[in-house]
C-alpha cells in the first residue's frame, strides 16, 4: 500500500518539469551508522509554493533536508536544486535551522545575526555600510524583531529567536525557503508573524518547504505535502496526499482514529 | 627595578623577550576567542603537546645533519610537524570513529607527550644533548633569547594575526550556527582546520616563552576574562587580544624584575589576575555584580509587593517588607501606609492595569518584553502612550467636589 502510494505519486510528478524544480531529490538514502533515517527517497518540490514535509517522530524529516542541503553527507542519491548542481545554487537557497541547534548564549546582537544572511555580499575583509544595515534593519522589520536590533540573543523569547532566524534568511534575498520546524515551541504571535511572511514569500514567487509537526494547520497553511516515514509515503497536493489513507500508513498506530477522522472530515 | 622593566630600560635581553612576550599575547589571546567561541578551548591543550616529539626529532636531524641543534627555525618547523599530525588524528579521531572529542583529546594528548618525553631522555643520554637546552621547550626559557628568536616570534605572531582577521567572519559564523555555515557553502571542516592550524602556528611561536604546557593559558584566558565584559563577539577578540598583550608585557617586565623569576608562568599568573579581577568586578555578567542586582532586584520585589498590598487595604505579613517600606517611609511600623505610600501605592496598582494592557497588544511587544512585574511604566513608554493607554484602559477620573 505504501509503495503502490509513493509510485503513483511518483510517475505522476516526475512527468511535470522535473528539471527545473527548485529542489529535485532522486535516491536519497542517509543513514546514522547501520540504520537508515531516510531511504531512497525522491522529491519534487512544485515552485511557487508552499510544501511541508510531514511525518512522526524519527520520520527522517530533519535528516532529509539537511541531506537536501549537504549539510550531512548522503550515502545515495542526487540532488539538484532549479535543474542544477546544489553548489552551484547555494546564493539561490536560504536555510532556517531548528531554533534548538545553536547556544544562544554566544556573544552576539540580534543585528549581528540578521548580517550574517549578507555574508555573501559582505565578503571576507568588506565594510558593513548603511546598505547593508539598512537590508538588515528591514528584514528584521518583517519579522516584527526591529525594536530589538541592539540586545542580546540570549535575552529574547524562544519566538522572538525563531523570527530572527527567518530575519537572517530573509536577509539572503533567496528564491527557495528552507524551514526545519519554524512553529515548534513558539508563541501563538510568532506563529501568526512567520507564516504571514512565509505567505508574502510565495505571493513574490519564492518556493518555501517546511518540517511541520501540526497536522491541524497543514490545509490551512500550506499547498504541497510531502509524507515521509523513512521511506517515502505520498508527495502532492493537500487534497490528493493529505488524506486519512495516507496518514494512516505514515504514522501507523501512532494517530489515534478520532485523529484520522477529525483531519479527513476537515478535509472534506 | 619593576619601572626600569616596564619602561624596557633593564637591558637588551628584557627588552627583547617583553616586545616577544606582548605581541605573543595579542595573537594568542585574538586566536584562542575563535577556539573558545567555536567551544574546543581544550583542543589547544592536545595540540601544544603534540609539538614535543617535533621539536625532540628536529635536534635529532639538525645533529645527524652535522647541524646546531638548537636552530629555532628548525626546532620550530619539527614542533610544527608533529603538531598538525597530532591535530589530524585528533580530527579523524572524532570524525571517523564513535570516540568523542574529548577522548580525542586525551588520547592524542597523552600519547605524543609521553612520545616526546622518551625523546627526551634518549638526547638527554646523548653526548651534545645535554647542552641543548630543550627541556626549556617544556615551560619556556628567555635566557639568553636571541635577536633572531624574538624575530621569528614577531613575524609569525603577526601573520597569525593577519590571517585570523581575514576569516574572522567565517569563523565567527561557524562557531554560531556550523549547520547554517554549511547550509551556505562554507566548507565548515576546513575553516575548522584553518582555526586549528593557527592556534598551532600560536603555539609553536610561543613555545620558546611559555613553553608547551603554558601556552594552553594564553589562548584561552585572555577570551573567557573578554567575555565578562561584552555581548559581542567583534569586541570579545578586541578585548582578549588586549588583555593578552598587556598580560605578556606584564609578565615579562615582571619577571625581569627580580632575578630567577620564570617568564612564561609569570605572564600566565598576570593573565589570571586579570580573570580574577574581570570574574569579581565586571558589570553584569561578575560575581559581585550578580549578588548586588539579586539584593537590588529582591528590594525592589518586596516593595513593590508591599505598596501593591496596601493599595488593596491587606494585611503585610512579611517583616522584610515591611522593614523596607518603613525604611523609605512609606508605612509606618503598625504596616499603615503613610501619604507617601498611599500615592505610591495608587501609583503601583494604575501601573499594574497599564502594564496588563501593553502586555496584552501586540504592538507594544518589545516594551512588553521588558516587564518584570517592577520597572516604573513612564520609563518605557512616553507620557502621549501612557494617556492613550489610560483612554482606552478608563479608571478614576477627575475628582468634582
Amino acid at each position: 500500500m505504501m509503495l503502490e502510494l509513493a509510485a503513483d505519486q511518483g510517475v505522476s510528478i516526475a512527468d511535470s518539469n522535473l528539471d527545473d524544480s527548485p529542489l529535485a531529490i532522486r535516491g536519497l538514502t542517509v543513514s546514522y551508522g547501520q540504520k537508515p533515517a531516510v531511504f531512497s527517497v525522491d522529491m519534487t518540490v512544485q515552485p511557487g509554493g508552499m510544501t511541508a514535509i510531514i511525518g512522526p517522530n524519527g520520520a527522517g524529516k530533519s535528516t532529509l533536508l539537511k541531506a537536501a542541503l549537504g549539510i550531512l553527507s548522503p550515502l545515495s542519491g542526487q540532488v539538484t536544486v532549479y535543474g542544477k548542481p546544489l553548489e552551484q545554487q547555494r546564493a539561490r537557497i536560504a536555510y532556517v535551522p531548528q531554533r534548538a541547534s545553536v547556544d544562544w548564549d554566544f556573544p552576539t546582537r540580534v543585528i549581528d545575526v540578521a548580517l550574517m544572511g549578507l555574508s555573501r555580499q559582505l565578503g571576507l575583509l568588506g565594510r558593513i555600510r548603511v546598505r547593508h544595515m539598512s537590508r538588515a534593519m528591514d528584514c528584521l522589520n518583517r519579522v516584527g524583531m526591529r525594536d530589538f536590533a541592539d540586545r542580546q540573543i540570549g535575552q529574547l523569547s524562544g519566538g522572538q529567536q525563531q523570527r530572527v532566524f527567518l530575519a537572517r534568511a530573509l536577509a539572503q534575498e533567496a528564491d527557495l525557503y528552507l524551514l526545519d520546524e519554524p512553529f515548534a515551541g513558539v508563541d501563538a504571535a510568532t506563529e501568526k508573524a512567520i507564516i504571514a511572511v512565509l505567505k508574502s514569500l510565495k505571493e513574490a514567487g519564492k518556493t518555501v518547504v517546511v518540517v511541520h509537526h501540526d497536522l491541524a494547520t497543514v490545509t490551512d497553511y500550506f499547498d504541497h505535502v510531502f509524507l515521509i516515514n523513512t521511506r517515502k509515503v505520498a508527495e502532492g497536493t493537500v487534497a490528493e496526499a493529505f488524506t486519512a489513507e495516507t496518514l494512516q500508513s505514515a504514522y501507523g498506530g501512532r494517530l489515534a482514529t478520532a485523529q484520522i477522522d477529525q483531519i479527513s472530515r476537515a478535509l472534506g | 627595578m619593576l619601572w626600569d622593566a616596564l619602561s624596557l630600560q633593564l637591558g637588551y635581553n628584557a627588552t627583547l623577550v617583553a616586545i616577544g612576550a606582548t605581541l605573543l599575547g595579542v595573537s594568542a589571546g585574538v586566536t584562542g576567542t575563535f577556539l573558545f567561541l567555536r567551544k574546543r578551548a581544550l583542543v589547544s591543550d592536545a595540540i601544544s603537546h603534540a609539538t614535543l616529539p617535533g621539536v625532540c626529532l628536529a635536534f635529532m636531524a639538525l645533529v645527524a645533519f652535522g647541524g646546531d641543534g638548537r636552530n629555532l627555525i628548525g626546532l620550530l618547523a619539527g614542533s610544527a610537524i608533529s603538531a598538525w599530525i597530532g591535530l589530524l588524528c585528533m580530527n579523524w579521531l572524532t570524525r571517523r570513529t564513535r570516540l568523542a572529542e574529548d577522548a580525542a583529546i586525551g588520547a592524542v594528548l597523552s600519547v605524543f607527550f609521553g612520545f616526546g618525553i622518551v625523546l627526551l631522555t634518549v638526547i638527554q643520554t646523548m653526548g651534545v644533548g645535554r647542552q641543548a637546552g630543550l627541556e626549556g621547550f617544556l615551560l619556556g626559557s628567555t635566557a639568553g633569547m636571541l635577536w633572531a628568536d624574538a624575530l621569528i616570534i614577531a613575524i609569525g605572531g603577526a601573520a597569525t594575526l593577519v590571517l585570523v582577521m581575514i576569516i574572522r567572519r567565517p569563523m565567527t559564523m561557524v562557531a554560531f550556527d556550523p549547520e547554517y555555515a554549511a547550509a551556505r557553502g562554507l566548507p565548515v571542516h576546513r575553516i575548522d582546520l584553518a582555526m586549528m592550524g593557527l592556534v598551532m602556528a600560536v603555539t609553536v611561536v610561543g613555545l620558546k616563552i611559555v613553553g608547551l604546557i603554558l601556552i594552553v593559558a594564553l589562548l584561552i584566558i585572555p577570551p573567557v576574562t573578554a567575555r565578562f565584559w561584552t555581548d559581542r563577539s567583534d569586541r570579545v577578540v578586541l578585548l582578549a587580544g588586549l588583555t593578552g598583550g598587556l598580560a605578556g608585557y606584564l609578565g615579562a617586565a615582571l619577571s625581569a624584575s627580580a632575578p630567577n623569576l620564570p617568564t612564561g608562568p609569570i605572564i600566565v599568573l598576570v593573565s589570571f589576575g586579570f580573570f580574577a579581577l574581570s570574574l569579581l568586578f565586571a558589570p553584569v555578567r561578575g560575581v559581585l555584580a550578580a549578588v548586588l542586582q539579586h539584593l537590588k532586584f529582591q528590594r525592589r520585589v518586596h516593595i513593590r509587593q508591599g505598596l501593591l498590598a496596601l493599595a488593596q487595604g491587606q494585611k503585610i505579613y512579611e517583616p522584610l517588607t515591611l522593614r523596607l517600606l518603613k525604611r523609605a517611609g512609606l508605612a509606618r511600623a503598625d504596616g499603615v501606609a503613610t501619604e507617601a505610600g498611599k500615592a505610591r501605592a495608587a501609583k503601583a496598582l494604575r501601573d499594574e492595569k497599564r502594564w496588563e494592557f501593553v502586555r496584552a497588544d501586540q504592538a507594544h511587544e518589545a516594551t512588553a518584553a521588558l516587564y518584570d512585574g517592577l520597572r516604573d511604566i513612564e520609563t518605557v513608554l512616553t507620557r502621549d502612550q501612557i494617556a492613550e493607554i489610560d483612554r482606552l484602559i478608563g479608571g478614576p477620573q477627575e475628582i468634582r467636589p
